[in-house]
């Protein structure tokens, strides 16, 4: 029998201080931690339920942005009234993620840390080697099927890709991560995973996720996210892209641009190359396309995954095109 | 009205005329039960003092266990028992399906001889399900591997056995594909693809003295009885297994299985009941599914189009120590005339599992193939593609040169054309667009056999007005407690809700394998035989028996309807319960089976019940037998991403009979949803050099979702068919699946110009220019 204690949080300073302890979880949603548990992955030894914290499930969206607390439930910020005004990349991010009854149940600071599909990672029992399991142990995925894996991002040790849609309009839009009062821009959460590849975020023992910001701009209320998958509903991307943008008065000539990229990376991937290619040029289809291909510089295919090289950038052309009313 | 529906006597409600309760569409009877939750599976029986086993697999493809420590794994916190190639109990060898002996030797459940990844090695029992999952980690095995055959396409493999008995051969194909004017050469590929029913395999056992219960789903419960009988050298009658529903088998819960022999061991070793639930990943090797096939297909025609020549070259996966065949020429030497084909098929040994049947093993690769085929030509041609296979309709069985008992396959293609709005379609490919999307409509035909074996049923009529319908068939959602609840309504002349229908218990009245789609007709036959001779004996007491009110009426004047007995023209009437009482009779009862009458002793019994020997070709009489269809269906390819979403499906069939149009129709759409999963999404991943399914959960081997399903349209062409079964069905469960894959890659070449020939049809095998 796997022992673990279980405490239910008082308090978020209640939950820091059981989250210190050595081999320490938080349980949320659950959606992660009983999958990777069942597993093997995930051994907790001390789960700290943290779902009946008071104050943490608020969404507000006020003039300076979206605030969105860190047990707020997927299903709710995506079917949010001002959410699908304001950002609508985010609430169609979520509602293209998982399933209906894993978003019912999944929360916004859950998603954050949910952990890759990679099939070597979640199989301990028939792949020892996984540096991101067991730092050192090698890297069962090369050499192995690698359909689903990263092309950017990756590093000798890891090529396990990122697996969220949230994550990706998060970047593209500069949200904040809120670890109580210490503030971390969520590209920076997220951590390329080099040779420490079992270090996926950037969050201490004893800290714990309050909520996700999102300042407000012209571009996150004119954006969209656009997943590609074989299957309809229930997939992780093929490749998807986080996309906004802001014209000036004439209506053509680009004054700002978002695009991140998810389903291809290591971490979701904002693509500032694109971004500068575009800003101040006009939206037409051609030069979209073309600034596109600038998120692949740096790719590097496994075989399986190559497919990923081409697709991404007609992902992040059409979603542009489309936010543009251009497609 | 067509002419061709003014003609048409389908043989259920839409005929109109009596309230036929057979061919209405009532809704499933066991289906309130399901939805509430009370309806209770095999593994949720839960015995006093029941302890859980967890089976461990092997991490290597090939080789052998040098040695298994279990005492980590023996101290754990509530461990009873680890089994192991050490310490397994060596069970008698059985007698396959085939009615072959399957060895002279012991069956082991575990050995040390490894020879695909995820074989079972060893099981943990213990007090709780979470400490005999623990405790399985703590197996510590060594592991000497060999070099192993991951895949038919590792050249190490080779070229196979070939398989010479199954070879089909007319005319010279050769050289007249050779000589042909038009040729077309394409090789066709399915891969490994697994029946993933969502109610998992398990079962638990117990042993009461030298009696066995097993509560296990099954589609074929006197099979798996006698299974297990085998492996302890028991009777038959020691062993019950009850299995009152099934969540789903598709071909793979027909058998005892390793898992079966592992938790009635332990039940024994331990002497108290043990449960095992097969986990997800592990019933991707626990069974089973179709293998990966590939077909080499030459077709040679005139410049007309007409075929004169089909090569076939064929292949599957097997396993290195066992045999699975999955019959690639069962469509190719059936759907269409041609003076010359050849047709011939090698099984590749490699390290996995031994490959088990799915849902239409053998129809539905070998449709695959040759409709694929068709439409190629098609297209070399010129020909629309229902006009080629128009062109080239067989008007009887090309094989077995027997006249078709009935083959509404002209009417099928008729039908659905007319539905689809075929007529309407330019034949060019990427002629149509909407945006982003390339829009393609294609066709393919599809077929299954109509297999006959023998059935048997009791039925009592109760005294207090209920009927009672009892046979070891199951239900696995296709409606048999429904149709057979029907068929005795209609053969007494009761409310179909007075009757009462049990399933799925080896101490009921025997029955032959659910599968192959042969239930529905043989249980229905032996339903209403049984249901008839009971309505007679009612007859012949109500007019016999001194205290009857009939006393004087002649027995063919006396009609039964809703459950009372009318005398002609109107005399005094009574219920059939009413009638009982006053006979002082609590029940009629009578068991009737369909077995030949020179041949239904007990042995004969066991042999149709527990073998496939009585199996009825369906080329055996003097007409070849088949249901069939026809598969219009409209896809969207995005352009630039290369993802296929089917957008309309219209299909036309020909099972004949149907006993109800709503459960039928529900079966084929059914077989059509799972075709566009097994078109679009199925595929078994296996690591190249571990062996190991890596997509072994239902997050990563994707089968289609709601959201990838449009509408369809389902039409039934069939009439009733006396020569393919008692009440006139052919087959339902099967067909359905069969020419899915098709219609959906030529409709994938409609719209994009591309041909795939390997499923499934992923994105980024459309991605390239």
């Amino acid at each position: 029998m796997r022992d673990f204690t279980y405490a239910r949080a008082a308090s978020v300073e209640d939950a820091r201080r059981l989250a210190q302890q050595s081999g320490a979880m938080l349980l949320a949603g659950g959606t992660t931690l009983l999958d990777l548990a069942k597993c093997g992955v995930a051994r907790p030894d001390h789960v700290v339920d943290i779902t009946h914290l008071k104050g943490l499930d608020a969404i507000e969206v006020t003039r300076e942005g979206a605030h969105l607390g860190a047990l707020a439930k997927m299903s709710h910020v995506a079917d949010d009234k001002a959410i699908r005004a304001e950002f609508p990349a985010v609430s169609e991010a979520l509602w293209q993620a998982a399933s209906a009854q894993l978003r019912n149940m999944a929360t916004i600071g859950g998603n954050l840390m949910q952990r890759t599909r990679c099939a070597y990672f979640r199989d301990p029992n028939s792949f020892a080697a996984c540096n991101k399991r067991q730092p050192g142990s090698g890297c069962a995925a090369r050499g192995g099927i690698t359909r689903n894996h990263a092309v950017l991002g990756t590093s000798s040790s890891c090529i396990a890709t990122n697996p969220g849609d949230l994550a990706v309009a998060l970047v593209a839009f500069d949200a904040i991560v809120h670890l109580g009062d210490r503030k971390v821009p969520v590209d920076d959460f997220f951590l390329l995973p080099g040779a420490t590849p079992d270090r996926e975020q950037a969050i201490e023992p004893g800290e714990v996720i309050t909520a996700v910001s999102i300042p407000a701009s012209a571009a996150a209320r004119r954006s969209t996210y656009l997943k590609v998958r074989d299957r309809q509903s229930y997939e992780f991307a093929a490749a998807s892209a986080a996309v906004g943008l802001d014209l000036e008065a004439d209506g053509r000539t680009i004054r700002d641009i978002r695009v991140a990229l998810g389903g291809v990376a290591t971490k979701p991937w904002r693509a500032h190359a694109v971004e500068k290619a575009l800003k101040g040029k006009t939206l037409e289809p051609e030069t979209v396309m073309r600034a596109s291909l600038l998120a692949m510089e740096g790719a590097i295919a496994q075989g399986d995954n190559h497919y990923k090289i081409d697709l991404a950038p007609r992902v992040i052309a059409r979603a542009i095109l489309k936010v543009g009313g251009l497609a | 009205m067509t002419p061709v529906a003014a003609k048409m006597k389908r043989g259920d409600s839409t005929d109109g005329g009596a309230a036929s309760a057979l061919g209405s569409r009532l809704s499933r009877i066991d289906g309130p039960a399901k939805i509430k939750g009370q309806a209770r599976y095999g593994l949720e029986h839960h015995p006093a003092n029941m302890a859980y086993a967890v089976i461990v697999q092997s991490t290597i493809p090939s080789g052998h266990i040098r040695a298994i420590d279990s005492k980590p794994a023996e101290a754990a916190p509530g461990v009873l028992l680890v089994i192991t190639p050490d310490n397994v109990m060596p069970l008698k060898p059985i007698t396959t399906w085939t009615g072959a002996p399957s060895s002279d030797k012991p069956y082991l459940a575990l050995t040390r001889e490894i020879n695909f990844t995820g074989q079972h090695v060893a099981a943990v029992i213990a007090e709780t399900f979470e400490q005999a999952s623990e405790a399985a980690g703590l197996l510590r095995i060594d592991y000497e591997e060999k070099e192993s055959i991951p895949s038919y396409d590792d050249p190490k493999s080779g070229a196979g056995n070939p398989l010479d008995a199954m070879a089909v051969a007319w005319g010279d194909a050769g050289r007249a594909f050779a000589e042909a004017p038009v040729r077309i050469e394409q090789t066709y590929r399915t891969p490994r693809e697994y029946n993933v029913p969502i109610e998992p395999h398990g079962l638990v056992a117990e042993w009461q003295g030298d009696m066995l219960t097993v509560w296990e789903p099954s589609q074929w419960v006197n099979f798996m009885i006698h299974n297990y009988a085998e492996w302890y050298g028991l009777p038959d009658e020691k062993v019950r297994l009850i299995s009152p529903y099934v969540g789903g088998g598709f071909g793979s819960k027909a058998f005892a299985l390793g898992h079966g022999a592992i938790a009635t061991m332990a039940a024994k070793m331990l002497n108290r009941p043990v449960k095992l639930a097969v986990t997800r990943p592990q019933t991707f090797t626990a069974f089973g599914g179709r293998p990966a096939t590939r077909q080499t297909l030459s077709l040679g025609a005139t410049k007309e189009g007409n075929l004169l020549s089909i090569v076939q070259k064929g292949a599957n996966e097997t396993s290195v120590d066992g045999v699975w065949v999955e019959p690639l020429a069962s469509v190719t030497a059936l759907m269409y005339a041609t003076p010359n084909l050849s047709a011939r098929q090698n099984i590749v040994p490699v390290n996995t599992v031994t490959p088990c049947a799915l849902r239409a093993p053998g129809e539905n690769p070998s449709a695959w193939g040759i409709e694929c085929a068709i439409d190629e030509l098609s297209y070399e041609v010129g020909i629309d593609p229902v006009a080629i296979r128009l062109l080239n309709y067989a008007e009887e069985d090309p094989h077995a040169k027997k006249p078709w008992s009935t083959r509404r396959l002209r009417e099928a293609y008729e039908e659905g054309a007319k539905a689809f709005g075929w007529a309407k379609r330019n034949p060019k490919p990427r002629s149509m667009r909407d945006g982003h999307h390339l829009i393609g409509w294609g066709v393919a035909a599809g077929t299954y056999p109509v297999r006959r074996t023998a059935g048997e049923a009791l039925v009592r009529i109760f005294a207090d007005g209920r009927a009672e319908v009892a046979s070891s068939g199951i239900d696995m959602g296709q409606g048999t407690y429904t149709i057979l609840a029907q068929t005795a309504a209609e053969a007494i002349g009761m409310p179909v809700e007075q009757i009462e229908v049990k399933l799925g218990d080896s101490a009921l009245p025997g029955a032959p394998v659910a599968g192959g789609s042969q239930l529905a007709n043989l249980m229905t036959g032996a339903v209403h035989k049984a249901a008839t001779a009971a309505r007679d004996e009612l007859i012949g007491l109500a007019i016999n028996d001194p205290k009857s009110p009939f006393r004087e009426l002649q027995a063919n004047t006396l009609s039964i309807a809703d459950g009372v007995i009318s005398p002609p023209r109107g005399g005094e009437s009574m219920s059939i319960a009413e009638l009982l009482r006053r006979l002082g009779r609590d029940k009629i009862e009578v068991q009737r089976d369909t077995l030949p009458e020179n041949a239904n002793s007990a042995a004969d019994k066991l042999a149709t019940y527990n073998t496939i020997t009585r199996m009825r070709s369906p080329t055996d009489g003097d007409y070849s037998l088949h249901a069939w269809c026809v598969h219009f269906i409209e896809v969207r390819v995005d352009e630039d991403f290369g993802t296929v979403r089917v957008s309309r499906v219209v299909s036309a069939l020909d099972s004949g009979r149907l006993y109800n149009p709503k459960l039928a129709e529900s079966q084929w759409k059914g077989g059509i949803i799972m075709g566009i999963g097994q078109a679009l999404l199925e595929e078994g991943l296996v690591d190249p050099r571990q062996g190991r399914v890596i997509n072994n959960n239902l997050g990563d081997y994707l089968i289609a979702t709601n959201a990838d399903i449009p509408d369809i349209e389902v039409i039934s062409v069939g009439v009733p068919d006396f020569h393919a079964s008692a009440l006139g069905g052919k087959a339902v469960g099967e067909l359905g699946i069969v020419g899915v894959a098709p219609a959906i890659a030529n409709a994938v070449y409609h719209a994009t110009g591309k041909r795939i020939r390997e499923l499934p049809i992923t994105l980024e095998k459309l991605l390239g220019d």
